[in-house]
This record gives structure tokens, C-alpha cells and sequence, in this order.
């Protein structure tokens, strides 16, 4: 970890502002996974930005039927909520199968979102990565590949993005609510904020510098049955192999997010109009184009198992 | 004191406090936080300094160059030691590969440096600004690709063993089994990593740390340093779990050391968890080829098992065939173990070696074997049990009840019960039960121990015995309690302490038996010293309720000490009884799983294991060690897997998150039942290792109960969901 500096922001708009003029500043909220990664130098940040103490820890009904969910709301908290836990129970699931209870009380719902990939080659500085060290190469192609991303991948990352919370965000139609060093703000769809990697996956989201998260917003519910099923090597406080976030109507059609096998939570909305038809039909679409390693093409089959107990489940 | 004739009756026989359910007497100290490990010694006056290490990048080769400018001119560094700056060192005995000194690198997170700073973030920090200039050499790490290469060990390490005609009873056999099994690298993965605190006072050092083997660290530390062994004073007295992977000295003593001599403060050095796997040792993988035959009825008339491993230049072979030579009768028969050199990190003992992966493939096989005689598998291994030493029938058992365990075990599993082959299903799961053999070799080593009486009565046991987490505290104390017939809370118990008399120490589960009976050995002095200060006739003395008595003569022992105390100290040392008696450990395993019918995931529903492993000197803490074999076992049957990089030779699963353990949730209720038994011919404690017996052949009822529930038979592991969903039903 290399020396840093420390302020605790006194606005939303003193933090965007402090972040913007300062390219090796970062915010800090949990820390559960930023200071894991300046231990090992992977991140370095000269200066850190605590924006805990900014009053974005509430969760508020929106005047058109949904939530807004401050950025720094504890995900212990957003899962045990109630109107999150009647109305938008595929939230509170997917948060609860995600890490530990220790962790979940530090991390927050921001936070979350811009957690960073588990790749273990990521996470060794001796090894070539792109998103460490943007040209460098990839070492997952052709190496320990097992956990990784079997679409939307590219010739320079594998990576999958490792979070719970967001499959279940995306399924949701959540909105991520900005505000910029310039004092302006914006909605982003879910469905945009996360990149593919491409040729720079070191870039995993749309935000500018100094762009800071202030809240995540959901539509109104959607009502339907709210599985989150995770599938793991054990049973508790490990990654994804595959998860999905699923909302289904009692007539079957419905809604599928996916964790586990992209670079960020992937929902193929024009496959989900095939989901009445079952799990083959459905995941044949979500993973067109499918690129697997040898190591985790079990993955490609994994999904349509997966979402066919899913969808069984909810017939049920 | 020898041990050269079977046991008679004796003191520990009456059973007034060995034997008896007591609480861990170190368990408050590590509850309340008071058990200081190694690298928490602290002392407000001593001015500490810590070390980081640095570790190579590459996985062969040698170092050209090393650039520390700019670490040592970073903020608090107070030294920076090279291995180039140390230069090349005499290797410590039970070393492969050199822990620090010299321009080569053999593995990946070989120690390269040691950055000592005034705080441990100062040193991290400057860590991460050491340069190194390599030539890399090419390596192998592939052990399917070497195995052509595989060359026969020299004979000090056995590898082949051969009995009859194997080749000409197989073919001719009526029913027979060809099978290969792999098992992966696995890591110790101890909760507290290596950490070690040196001090220098002149040319003498004392060293906390976390060893299993106090004398062993300490004279491959005297070799590494290139000092005198008896300027080195080792303390090791809790130790967070070792498993194997701190029997040896690691490098965390030696940077500590050699960090301390060149800041000239004492240094604080931890390895960082990622060390753990890549810069210590594990357990080396293996390729396992089984061949049974047998005729209908289910005797076996040819069994072979062969094994591949691999390790650096010089190591040794995971010996995964040796319990095959012991386990079931069988006149034709032969084992063969080969070795390939890999340039991975060092493979060496991880607990129960050879045993654990060797009944991970030989428990399939008797399963797979047992099917297609069309026996139950239980019934098959009684058919084939054996009361003497296969290969050289001469020598029988000192005490052998396999047949007991399997039956017990039968009746209190709820044996009967088992489904036909992929036929129970609740909801979404399939449910399979499945059975393994546990066998483990019980082995001992000479063990001191000194034994003090003083003025108050109270007895203190000094040796330099480790307590692992197994319990060594609590059962030296019931040892010296009932022999010198005081309670427990009479007895202080000081261990892990080079000043004290060599031990055992902790590993291969010779722990217990052997430490116990040094203390018996001790105690037996202690009490003829105080009988001969009595006039008593030590023969004839009876110690009980704080007294020695004689005829009817009794003397409190707090006055037999009298003002000066009394002393005894001895070493037990053994004859051949283990030569002339093949001693070995055993039980049953069952276990219950469920396996998901979608998603093949894989979760144990109940497991019972039946042990008959001699006299049971503490039943919690025995139980203790089972229940944590169990999980071990669970662990490496279904996650437990160090995934090797075969291009840049590393195992690249090198933290907590991504080589998976069991957590709470994946183990469910657990059971153990201790045979009633005894066994005079291993100690005067008439007790028997039990620590690693719990991990044999847990796997492979693991294993054997995915194939019930399933019918997918797996040979490789660990049994992970992408290893069976293919033979799964169609579920979309």
C-alpha cells in the first residue's frame, strides 16, 4: 500500500469536484474491496475521498411508485429492508448470497457496483493483465480460466464482473444516479453502466472522472415470483460459477439476468420473449455468441440447467 | 526409558483422569485472546521492526541483478536484505528447496528479500519498490505432460513392492478393475500463516514462531544461519494450525534473522497468505493407476497401485500407494510410485501424506470393484480383511478392527437404508450414501519430557512438544495427573520451548502417543526419585489424592518435594514392537449427500466416522480432531483444488477466496465413535495416533455417495458440479 492522503467530503458536490481535480484521488465508502486492492498496489490512490459521512445512507419511496436507495445504503440494510424484501425480494436474494455477513455490513450499495473483477491474475502483480496494466496481455486466455466470462468477452480480458447485487439491479431496471464535477447530474440505465471490455478493460464503467454515484433508483415492482439462485463450487462465500436474477410471471413470460459469465450482469432482453418455451430455448439466446474456454464451457450448459430449476421453481 | 516389550498394567490404567471428557486447559487463554502466537509477542519496552518479504517473479531461473535504491530510501526502511546480499546458504535437512540465499530461483515466491521498516505498512510498501533482473529459465509444471519421464526413486524412499505372480492372477482373474484416479495439489491452508519474531543478543538468537517441530526448525535454522545450534533459543508455545506445512523451517524465520542482524532490532515477520501456497510447501498432486482382481465370491487375487508425483530436484514422492501394501488380503500384488521433477513449489507432508490422496483413489476403486462382484461394499472389505501383513505375513497386527468400525458404523448410519444406484430423489435433490475405509499408519518418535514436583504440591511438565490445536496441553496434563495421582488443576504444563527436552513434536499423529509416553517416562522417574527420598520401595508406592503411599506409611507429595522440589526427566525411547507388529489405524466412513439435479452441486447431508485408533486418551479433543479431518476430507473432495498455471509454473489460486475450504455451511452434522479398545504394543499409554486418521478415505465415501445418488462415477478430483452435470438428467 503506497502512502495516501485522507478528507472526509463535506458534499455530494465537494466530493466530485475533489475527485475530478485530483486523477489519482478515489472514493472511499466500505473499503471492503478498494483497500484489499491498494494493499497489493493494484490500486494506488494518492488521496482518498471517505464520502460515508454524506447523508446518502436512506432508503426513500419515489413519487412514481419505486425506491430510491442512497449510494451508501449498507447492503445488509437494502437486503433487510422491508418494501425491498416484499416488493423486490430478488434484491434482498441476491444480497444475501453474496459475501459474508461482516462484509455486507461495510459494503454499500455504490460500492457494489463498482467492485472490481476476482480474476486471480488480476490480483497477482507479477502476471500480465490488461486491466492492471492497460497492453500488457491477458494471462486468463489460456491459463486458470475456469471462474471466468464465457460472453461478451474479448481477445484482451475474460474477466467476469464478481457482484450479486447488480444481476438482480439489472433484472430490476435500476437507474444509477450521478452527479458530476460540474455540479450536473444524470441517470444512467443499468444496463449501460457497466462496459465490456473490449480493448480496454481496464474502463469497466461509463463514468467520468470525478463522477460520483449518489443513488440507485428502482422502477416501480414489477410483481412476479423473485429467484435468485446462485451457483457455487461450496455453499457460502464464494463467487459465482453462475447465478441468475429471474422475475416470472404466472403466465411464464418474465425477466432473466445473468452473474457469473460476462464483464458485467448480462440480460439478453430479446431472449427473455423465449422463456415461455423453457430454459433451452431462453438460454440459446442469452448465450449467442457464447466464447467459452475450455476450462469453463461446462458454464454454457450451466446456465440453461440453472435457469431451467429456476423456471421450475416458479412454476411451482 | 524404552518401550521394548509389550504393556502391562500400570498407572495410567486406572483411568481417573485419562480418558475422561476435559475441557482444553489452554481454552480460556484462546478464547479471551490471551494465547500469545508468534508474531504477537509483544514486549511495551522492546523496540520491534517489521519485515516484508519479497518473493521471485518467475518460477526458474537466476537473478542477474537486484536494484533496492529505491526501497531502502523509502520513508521508515531501516534495511534491506537480498538474497544476493546473503549469498548461497547450506540447505537445512528437511529442506527442498533453499529458502533464501543465492541467485537461483526454483519456484514462483521464492524469497528474494526482506525489507525492514519501522512499521509494517513502511515495509510493505518499500517491498513492492525491490527490483529484480532475471534470466528465465524454461521449467516443467505439468505432471500428466512429465509422466513419460518419471524415473524410479532411490530405494531409501521404497517405491516398489511386489508379492507373487500380480500380472498372471490379474489376467486370470474372474472379475477385475483397471482404473486411473487423479488428486490435485492441495494447500495446508492453516488459519494463521508463518510468522516468526527474531532477536539477536550478540551472536545469540531467539526466535518466536510457529513450528511443529521445535528441534528439527532449530538446527536447519543453525545450519541456514550458519550458527551454532546452541545459540539458538526457539519458542513456539500456540500455534494457529500446521497440518504439514510447519514441520519444516520456512523462510519466515530466516528473513527474520537475517532482517534482525541488519537492523540490529528484533524483527517481526509474517508471510503473506499468498506465501502460504506459492513460497511454502503443499501436497503434491498425483496420477494413481489401481488393478483389482478377484474371483465371484469377492476375494481379492491380484491388487497393484501405481503412483505419479512430482517435485523439485532432490524432493521426494507422495507415497499414495502405502496403505495399499497393508489394507486388504490379496496374494498377488504390487505397488510401484514414480517421480517427476516439476519446478512448482516445494511438495512435502500435508497431514496424513501418502494415506489421504492414496485412499482417495484406492476407496473408489474397492467401491467400483465391489459393484461389479455384485457384493455390498462393506461386505466386500470383510471378505477381505486381513489380520497380518499382507506382503509379509509374518507380522501381524498389533490390533486391527476394521471389520468392527465397518459394522458399527453399518448399524448407526442407518446403513441398510442405502438407495440403489440413482434412485432416491427429494424435491431437487438426488440422495446417495456411500462408505470408505479410514486407515492410518501409527507411528512414534523418541519424546522427553522433564517433570517437576515443587513444595506446593504442584507438578509442571516442561518438553518442547507443539500443541497444533490438537489438545497436546490438556492430555500432558491427564498423563501427569494420573501418574503422579494428582488432579488436573495440580499439573502446569509448559511446552514449545527449545530449552525444554526434545519431544516428538507435532506430525504423521505421533503427537499424542509419543509425547504422553515420554511423560510417562518422566513421571516414572520423578516418582522413584520421590519414593527413594521416602525409603519407600518404589515398586510398592501408590500415588492417589495428592499422596505417595507405602505400606502404611503416606506422605503428602507437597512434603515430599520438600523446600528444594524433586525432579524427573527421561526420554522414551522404542524398540522393534513396530517391526515385529504392524501398528495402524482405523475406521469407517459414512456419509449422506445430496447432489442438485440442475446444477450438480454437491452438498454432504451427514457424515459418521468410526474410529478404532487404541485407547482414547480425551474424548473432546480426539473428537475434535475427527470432526476437523472430516471437514479436511470434505474440503478436498469437493473444492479443494491448487489450480497450477502449467505456462508460468505458479498456483494461481493463491488466496482464501480463491482456493476453497469448506465453510460452516457446507459441513452439516457430524458424528464420531472411538472403538473401545486398546493397544499394548504401541506405548505404555496403550493409545495410538487418531489426528490424520479422520482425513483417510473421507473423500472417497464422499465420492462413492455422488456415484449412489448420481450413477456418475468421478475419478478425478475435486468432484466439482462440471465434473457431473453431463450424466445429470435432462432438466430444461
Amino acid at each position: 500500500m503506497r502512502a495516501f492522503t485522507y478528507e472526509r467530503a463535506s458534499s455530494v458536490e465537494a466530493a466530485a469536484k475533489a475527485a475530478a481535480s485530483n486523477p489519482e484521488a478515489k472514493f472511499i465508502a466500505g473499503g471492503t474491496n478498494l483497500l484489499d486492492l491498494m494493499k497489493l498496489e493494484i490500486e494506488t490512490p494518492t488521496h482518498l475521498i471517505d464520502v460515508n459521512g454524506l447523508g446518502l445512507d436512506k432508503i426513500e419511496a419515489t413519487p412514481e411508485g419505486g425506491l430510491r436507495i442512497g449510494a451508501l445504503v449498507r447492503n445488509t440494510d437494502l437486503a433487510a429492508h422491508e418494501t425491498v424484501r416484499r416488493d423486490y425480494g430478488l434484491l434482498s436474494r441476491a444480497l444475501v448470497a453474496g459475501a459474508s455477513g461482516q462484509l455486507r455490513n461495510r459494503a454499500t450499495t455504490a460500492g457494489n457496483l463498482l467492485q472490481r473483477t476476482r480474476c486471480p491474475y488480476f490480483y497477482d502483480p507479477n502476471q500480465p493483465c490488461n486491466k492492471r496494466q492497460p497492453g500488457s496481455g491477458c494471462s486468463a486466455i489460456g491459463g486458470f480460466s475456469r471462474q471466468h466470462a464465457v460472453v461478451g468477452v474479448s481477445d484482451a480480458c475474460i474477466a467476469t464482473h464478481p457482484s450479486d447485487m447488480a444481476i438482480a439491479m439489472r433484472a430490476l431496471d435500476a437507474t444509477v444516479e450521478t452527479v458530476k464535477a460540474d455540479g450536473s447530474r444524470r441517470a444512467i440505465p443499468i444496463a449501460d453502466f457497466h462496459r465490456l471490455p473490449g480493448d480496454t478493460p481496464h474502463i469497466e464503467t461509463v463514468l467520468e472522472r470525478g463522477e460520483f454515484i449518489t443513488a440507485v433508483l428502482l422502477p416501480s415492482p414489477v410483481g412476479g415470483k423473485h429467484i435468485y439462485r446462485k451457483v457455487r463450487d461450496r455453499a457460502s462465500y464464494a463467487f459465482a460459477l453462475v447465478s441468475i436474477g429471474a422475475i416470472i410471471h404466472p403466465d411464464g413470460t418474465g425477466r432473466v439476468a445473468v452473474g457469473g459469465i460476462a464483464h458485467k450482469p448480462w440480460r439478453v432482453e430479446a431472449a427473455e420473449a423465449e422463456l415461455p418455451k423453457g430454459a433451452r430455448a431462453a438460454a440459446r439466446g442469452i448465450l449467442a455468441d457464447a466464447r467459452p474456454t475450455e476450462q469453463n464451457r461446462f458454464k454454457v450448459d450451466l446456465v440453461e440447467r440453472a435457469l431451467g430449476a429456476v423456471l421450475s421453481e416458479a412454476r411451482g | 526409558m524404552k518401550f521394548e516389550t509389550p504393556a502391562t498394567t500400570n498407572p495410567i490404567d486406572r483411568l481417573k483422569v485419562i480418558g475422561q471428557p476435559i475441557h482444553r486447559i489452554d481454552g480460556e487463554l484462546k478464547t479471551t485472546g490471551r494465547a500469545m502466537y508468534a508474531y504477537e509477542w509483544h514486549d511495551p519496552n522492546t523496540p520491534y521492526a517489521y519485515g516484508y518479504p519479497v518473493g521471485a517473479a518467475i518460477a526458474k531461473g537466476r537473478i542477474n541483478a537486484m536494484d533496492v535504491t529505491a526501497a531502502k530510501s523509502a520513508p521508515g526502511v531501516l534495511a534491506v536484505v537480498t538474497t544476493l546480499d546473503v549469498g548461497k546458504r547450506k540447505k537445512g535437512k528437511f529442506n527442498t528447496a533453499n529458502l533464501f540465499g543465492g541467485d537461483e530461483v526454483q519456484h514462483y515466491h521464492q524469497a528474494i528479500a526482506v525489507v525492514v521498516a519501522e512499521t509494517f505498512e513502511e515495509a510493505r510498501a518499500a517491498a513492492a519498490l525491490v527490483k529484480a533482473d532475471y534470466a528465465e529459465e524454461r521449467g516443467t509444471f505439468d505432471l500428466s505432460a512429465e509422466r513419460r519421464a518419471a524415473k524410479k526413486p532411490d530405494e531409501s524412499q521404497e517405491p516398489d513392492t511386489a508379492v507373487g505372480d500380480f500380472e498372471a492372477a490379474f489376467r486370470s482373474a474372474s472379475v477385475t478393475l483397471d482404473q486411473s484416479y487423479t488428486t490435485p495439489d492441495q494447500s495446508h491452508a492453516m488459519m494463521e500463516p508463518h510468522a516468526s519474531i527474531a532477536a539477536w543478543n550478540g551472536d545469540e538468537v531467539t526466535v518466536w514462531t510457529s513450528s511443529q517441530m521445535i528441534d528439527w526448525w532449530r538446527s536447519d535454522l543453525a545450519t541456514t544461519l550458519g550458527v551454532d545450534k546452541g545459540k539458538i533459543h526457539l519458542m513456539s508455545p500456540f500455534i494457529g494450525g500446521g497440518f504439514g506445512g510447519k514441520l519444516f523451517l520456512r523462510a519466515d524465520a530466516v528473513l527474520a534473522a537475517f532482517g534482525a542482524k541488519a537492523a540490529n532490532r528484533p524483527v517481526k515477520v509474517a508471510l503473506p497468505r499468498p506465501f502460504v501456497i506459492n513460497n511454502t510447501t503443499h501436497r503434491p498432486a498425483t496420477i494413481q493407476r489401481i488393478r483389482i482382481g478377484a474371483e465371484r465370491n469377492g476375494k481379492i487375487t491380484a491388487i497393484a497401485h501405481e503412483s505419479w508425483s512430482g517435485d523439485l530436484p532432490g524432493g521426494g514422492l507422495e507415497t499414495a500407494v502405502n496403505q495399499t501394501r497393508l489394507l486388504y488380503a490379496g496374494a498377488n500384488r504390487m505397488t510401484a510410485m514414480r517421480l517427476v521433477t516439476l519446478d512448482l513449489p516445494e511438495g512435502n507432508a500435508m497431514r496424513a501424506p501418502g494415506e489421504a490422496p492414496g485412499l482417495m483413489a484406492l476407496e473408489i476403486a474397492i467401491d467400483e470393484m465391489a459393484e461389479r462382484v455384485g457384493m455390498d461394499p462393506i461386505e466386500f472389505r470383510i471378505v477381505n480383511d486381513t489380520q497380518v501383513d499382507p506382503e509379509k505375513p509374518e507380522r501381524p497386527f498389533s490390533h486391527r478392527d476394521l471389520i468392527g468400525c465397518l459394522k458399527l458404523g453399518a448399524d448407526r448410519f442407518g446403513w441398510s437404508n442405502r438407495p440403489k444406484v440413482g434412485s432416491r430423489r427429494e424435491g431437487d435433490w438426488l440422495i446417495g450414501m456411500g462408505v470408505a475405509a479410514a486407515f492410518r499408519n501409527n507411528l512414534v518418535l523418541p519424546s522427553g519430557a522433564r517433570v517437576k514436583l515443587d513444595r506446593q504440591g504442584v507438578v509442571t511438565v516442561e518438553t518442547d512438544m507443539t500443541d497444533i490445536g490438537t489438545g497436546s496441553y490438556t492430555i500432558i496434563a491427564q498423563t501427569a495427573a494420573e501418574m503422579m495421582g494428582v488432579g488436573i488443576d495440580k499439573v502446569a504444563v509448559q511446552l514449545g520451548d527449545s530449552r525444554f527436552p526434545v519431544s516428538a513434536g507435532s506430525g504423521g499423529q505421533f503427537g499424542a502417543n509419543s509425547s504422553t509416553s515420554g511423560v510417562y517416562a518422566a513421571c516414572i522417574k520423578l516418582r522413584d526419585a520421590i519414593a527413594q527420598k521416602l525409603g519407600f520401595n518404589s515398586g510398592d508406592a501408590v500415588f492417589e489424592n495428592g499422596i505417595v503411599r507405602s505400606g502404611n506409611r503416606s506422605v503428602p507429595l507437597a512434603e515430599a518435594a520438600g523446600p528444594g522440589g524433586l525432579v524427573g526427566e527421561d526420554t522414551m525411547e522404542w524398540g522393534d514392537l513396530a517391526k515385529t507388529h504392524q501398528q495402524s489405524t482405523f475406521g469407517a466412513h459414512f456419509v449422506e449427500v445430496g447432489v442438485d439435479v440442475a446444477t450438480g452441486e454437491t452438498r454432504i447431508r451427514r457424515m459418521l466416522t468410526v474410529c478404532a485408533a487404541g485407547r482414547i486418551l480425551n474424548p473432546i479433543t480426539a473428537r475434535s480432531q475427527v470432526i476437523g479431518a472430516m471437514t479436511m476430507g470434505a474440503g478436498g473432495a469437493l473444492s479443494e483444488e491448487l489450480a497450477v498455471d502449467t505456462r508460468r509454473g505458479f498456483f494461481v489460486n493463491h488466496d482464501l477466496a480463491g482456493y476453497e475450504v469448506p465453510v460452516h455451511a457446507d459441513i452439516p452434522h457430524q458424528e464420531v465413535v472411538f472403538m473401545a479398545e486398546t493397544d499394548p504394543m504401541s506405548s505404555p499409554m496403550k493409545a495410538k495416533g487418531v489426528g490424520e486418521l479422520g482425513l483417510c478415505g473421507v473423500a472417497a465415501a464422499i465420492t462413492n455417495a455422488i456415484y449412489n445418488a448420481t450413477g456418475v462415477r468421478v475419478r478425478h478430483y475435486p468432484i466439482t458440479l462440471d465434473k457431473l452435470i453431463g450424466g445429470l438428467p435432462d432438466v430444461a
